[in-house]
């Protein structure tokens, strides 16, 4: 008689459940702060504001145009997936990979120069990409194993160093009147990655490339390497106590910095998928690194440091940020979109914090009941 | 006048899936010394905890002299004069005695502090009850007795009525225990209450009053030790009589397994160097013991055998060959297990489960791992659950259970159970039994001596000089980095044993 609270218990007590049910709980959380916040700057228009951020590119009406834009969200969030993919990687072995943003700009700048300079095919500059963004994060690795230099640190200078040759590097290859790179689509068209009949299903958005279903396959590929392999056992090993992993006699230094080539290597390709699909053109004056590596970290932990959870994860956070730009600017300034979708953002980070909460609450049921159920017992 | 200075009565504390502590009574009278005696995981540390407030009992209540009263947090505990020298001290190292006693209760004047009014607080009560120590010493420049001692002006200075002694004499030669003991009397004396926990029955026939005793997680009773015997006690604390003396035939000592050469390691935290030109060799057959107070360069000395550390100089050669340089992995698969001192720094990976925990050393072998690199993970389950039958590793949920849920008896367990069944040539343990309860610990030295049987070579590092007497064959004793003596365990006592390890005699003939 006891066996369905019995499944039910142990449903509540599984922890990817657990990550769900907390991802949730953070999301309604983020979007009722930012709620909140839109109703103290102008009441009237808040509630409008709130859906037009979760609706994104429902706010067209026709079904064409809807479909449109949701495909240049997948582009985007997939490009995001691979940057929380980096993250998520890294910290498995206890490394904080803040340094994926700066990883994401040098397998932009190595895509696109290959792409418009050398005029190789898009799985070249998808390869160059990949390479320097793992040499980069090679590099934190390298200073973290043999000198221990913290690699949040390496990584924040890095971050730097890295846009600022990726901005003189991609002068050579911009347009001669505006501060963009030339567009794939005129220079070198085999550099744009295949769309194999994707752009069909999304009223003819180009843009949607075999990109998507590839970051796809790389999160599962990250969640078989980690949960299936020696790799994944050895890196899981040195993550959780580099002490232990030594005594055993795993290559602790070595694992550091492959782990950090890996990481670096998945922004990169996230990278690559994004300005491969030719949406966006690389803007050499810019002076601040892309968000996209930041709110990497923020999809990471919102995904419980799950890849697979990453997947939906980033598809929510990319979904609110593209909405951000619906709301309605003649009742809130500009930056208003980017405001509440950072306050979301930043509630997903509590995602470990309310799953300790959930299992302290339910200890504390247990105890209490067992407690009951004894002195039921005793009467 | 209420007889009690602290009452715990029916303390119940719960964790989910086990009774840490099921209704348990201590009674610590004024003026006496009660020890609190139990096995690993019999609760002793669950009900300290609730003791200080870092627990809150479902069940029970703690009086005061005979007070009702809530502890909510150690800062609670410190108002009512509880104050407790750890096992492992809490003191800053770069700083004098006479700093590490004030503090967090400091002295001050317009913000400046009053060391010399302190000072003189201090020599009294050092005086007093006879704890003598330098107070402008280095924390780091004294004995460990020195700064047990230190620990204790520290509760003193801060006038606590009731002292906890956790496990005080672990890190302390005999001749040092002798005048512990008769500190705690002399405190009795003057009024204090001492709840002494501890695994050694020797001492608390000696100084105690009155034992309370503990058994998974259960109050077995509290008896008068005038009335009682050490074996009686054992058999309260287990349930079962143990075997006090471990029993072994003569060893017959074969070839040479290990032959280390003025082996010498660098330390970290001073010029000298932590080991000093060790030469020793481990033959088949025998249990070599390396004895010594900790920190004399034993752990360095182990560091430097199995790989974790450079040697500056020396060789060290097993089975004939120089693995000298050779890497960690490579001395362990040809022929190595190491029982590391420290489980939880280095034996294991505390959130791992226990299947991946004790193939932590084999999970790179093909029969673990195919040849795409995939981990084999019905195997690796077999596996553990064979280690977990053979060696009676007890957990929450077998194999899946994370090593942190884990008693430490039963973390030490799976560690030997991992490294012996490696069925290495050397086994070097390093203090196998520490913080282990008396039925484990006999578990434990019936294993060494199977593998000795067995004809491998077993190097045991051991601070117990219990341990050291029983169980090995030949002892060499660690002083400073050096080995100072070497005896056979059956023509020296224990107070000789102190005297070198304490520094004060060492024998140059036969030792390089």
């Amino acid at each position: 008689m006891n066996e369905k609270p019995k499944k039910k218990e142990s449903l509540i007590r599984n922890s990817s459940f657990q990550t769900i049910i907390a991802s949730l709980l953070c999301i309604i959380l983020g979007l009722l702060v930012g709620y909140i916040v839109l109703l103290i700057i102008n009441p009237s228009g808040a509630a409008g504001a709130i859906t037009a951020i979760l609706k994104n590119f429902l706010y067209y009406p026709s079904a064409a145009a809807a479909k449109k834009y949701f495909g240049t969200t997948l582009v985007k969030a997939s490009a995001l997936l691979m940057c929380s993919l980096s993250v998520l990687f890294a910290y498995k072995v206890g490394l904080f990979n803040i340094g994926a943003a700066g990883q994401y700009v040098v397998g932009a700048g190595a895509c696109l120069y290959v792409a418009l300079k050398a005029g190789l095919p898009w799985y070249c500059c998808l390869l160059a990409a990949v390479i320097s963004a793992a040499f980069v994060g090679g590099i934190s690795g390298a200073l973290k194993a043999y000198f221990n230099v913290n690699e949040v640190i390496s990584c924040i200078m890095l971050n730097w160093i890295s846009l600022y040759c990726v901005n003189m590097l991609l002068s050579k290859v911009k347009e001669q009147s505006t501060p963009y790179t030339k567009e794939l689509s005129s220079v070198n068209k085999s550099a744009l990655i295949p769309n194999a009949g994707l752009d069909q299903l999304f009223s003819k958005n180009e843009f949607v490339t075999i990109g998507v279903p590839l970051a796809v396959i790389m999160a599962i590929l990250v969640w078989v390497i980690l949960e299936k392999t020696k790799f994944g056992y050895e890196l899981k090993a040195t993550g959780m106590n580099k002490q232990a992993a030594k005594y055993c006699g795993m290559r602790e230094k070595r694992n550091i910095i492959l782990t950090m080539m890996i990481s670096g290597g998945l922004s990169g390709f996230g990278a690559a998928i994004f300005y491969l699909s030719g949406i966006e053109q690389w803007m050499v004056q810019q002076t601040s690194v892309p968000a996209m590596g930041f709110n990497g970290i923020a999809a990471a932990f919102l995904g419980g440091l799950s890849p697979i959870g990453a997947i939906f994860s980033s598809y929510f956070i990319q979904h609110i940020t593209s909405g951000g730009t619906y709301v309605d600017k003649t009742m809130y300034c500009t930056q208003i979109s980017d405001l509440i979708s950072a306050f979301i953002i930043y509630l997903c980070g509590f995602v470990l914090f309310f799953k300790l909460w959930l299992n302290r609450y339910l200890d504390k049921r247990d105890e209490k009941r067992s407690a009951k159920e004894k002195k039921g017992g005793e009467a | 006048m209420e007889q009690y200075a602290i009452e715990m009565k029916n303390i119940t504390k719960k964790f989910p899936g086990i009774i840490a502590n099921d209704h348990i009574t201590l009674q610590l009278k004024k003026g006496e010394i009660h020890a609190l005696l139990g096995e690993n995981g019999a609760g002793k540390s669950t009900l300290m905890s609730v003791l200080f407030g870092l627990y809150q009992p479902e069940e029970g209540e703690i009086r005061k002299d005979g007070k009702k009263v809530t502890i909510n947090d150690p800062n609670d505990a410190n108002a009512l004069g509880i104050g407790m020298v750890h096992q492992h001290f809490k003191l800053v190292e770069c700083f004098s005695v006479l700093d590490n006693i004030i503090l967090g209760v400091e002295t001050t004047k317009g913000g400046f502090l009053q060391k010399e009014e302190a000072k003189k607080k201090v020599i009294e009560l050092s005086e007093k009850y006879g704890l003598f120590v330098d107070p402008d010493a280095l924390v780091e420049d004294i004995t460990v007795g020195m700064q047990q001692r230190t620990e204790i002006l520290k509760m003193l200075y801060r006038d606590n009525e009731i002292l906890i002694f956790d496990e005080p004499t672990a890190v302390l030669t005999p001749q040092e225990i002798q005048e512990l003991m008769n500190i705690m009397k002399n405190l009795a004396a003057e009024g204090k209450s001492i709840l002494f926990i501890t695994h050694k029955l020797g001492e608390i026939m000696q100084v105690a009053d009155r034992c309370t005793v503990l058994r998974k997680g259960k109050y077995i009773g509290t008896v008068e030790i005038k009335d009682t015997t050490p074996e009686k006690l054992s058999a309260m604390m287990v349930g079962r009589d143990v075997n006090f003396v471990v029993e072994k035939e003569p060893a017959n000592p074969g070839k040479v397994i290990l032959d280390i050469k003025d082996m010498t390691v660098a330390s970290k935290h001073h010029k000298k160097n932590a080991v000093n030109r060790v030469s020793l060799q481990v033959r088949q057959g025998e249990i070599v013991c390396i004895a010594g107070i900790d920190g004399n360069g034993q752990t360095e000395f182990v560091y430097g055998l199995s790989g974790l550390e450079p040697l500056t100089g020396g060789t060290i050669t097993m089975n004939g060959e120089d693995i000298t340089h050779m890497p960690i992995r490579k001395r362990l698969t040809s022929g190595m297990s190491h029982i590391p001192e420290d489980r939880h720094k280095h034996g294991l990976v505390l959130d791992f489960s226990l299947e991946d925990n004790l193939v932590l050393q084999r999970y790179f072998e093909p029969q673990f791992t195919n040849k795409f690199g995939f981990l084999r993970r019905k195997e690796i389950r077999n596996y553990a659950n064979r280690l977990i039958g053979q060696y009676d590793i007890r957990s929450g949920q077998g194999p899946v259970t994370k090593a942190r849920s884990m008693s430490g008896g039963n973390q030490q367990k799976a560690i030997i159970a991992r490294e012996l069944d490696k069925n290495p040539d050397l086994l070097v343990a390093v203090q196998p039994t520490r913080g282990l309860d008396v039925g484990a610990i006999e578990h434990i030295h019936k294993q060494l001596v199977a593998q000795r049987d067995a004809g491998k070579g077993v190097l045991l590092v051991s601070l117990e000089l219990d341990e050291v007497m029983n169980v090995s064959d030949r002892i060499l004793v660690m002083y400073e980095g050096e080995i100072v003596g070497e005896f056979d365990p059956k023509q020296v006592t224990v107070e000789e044993l102190g005297l070198y390890m304490a520094g004060s005699k060492r024998k140059e003939a036969g030792v390089s």
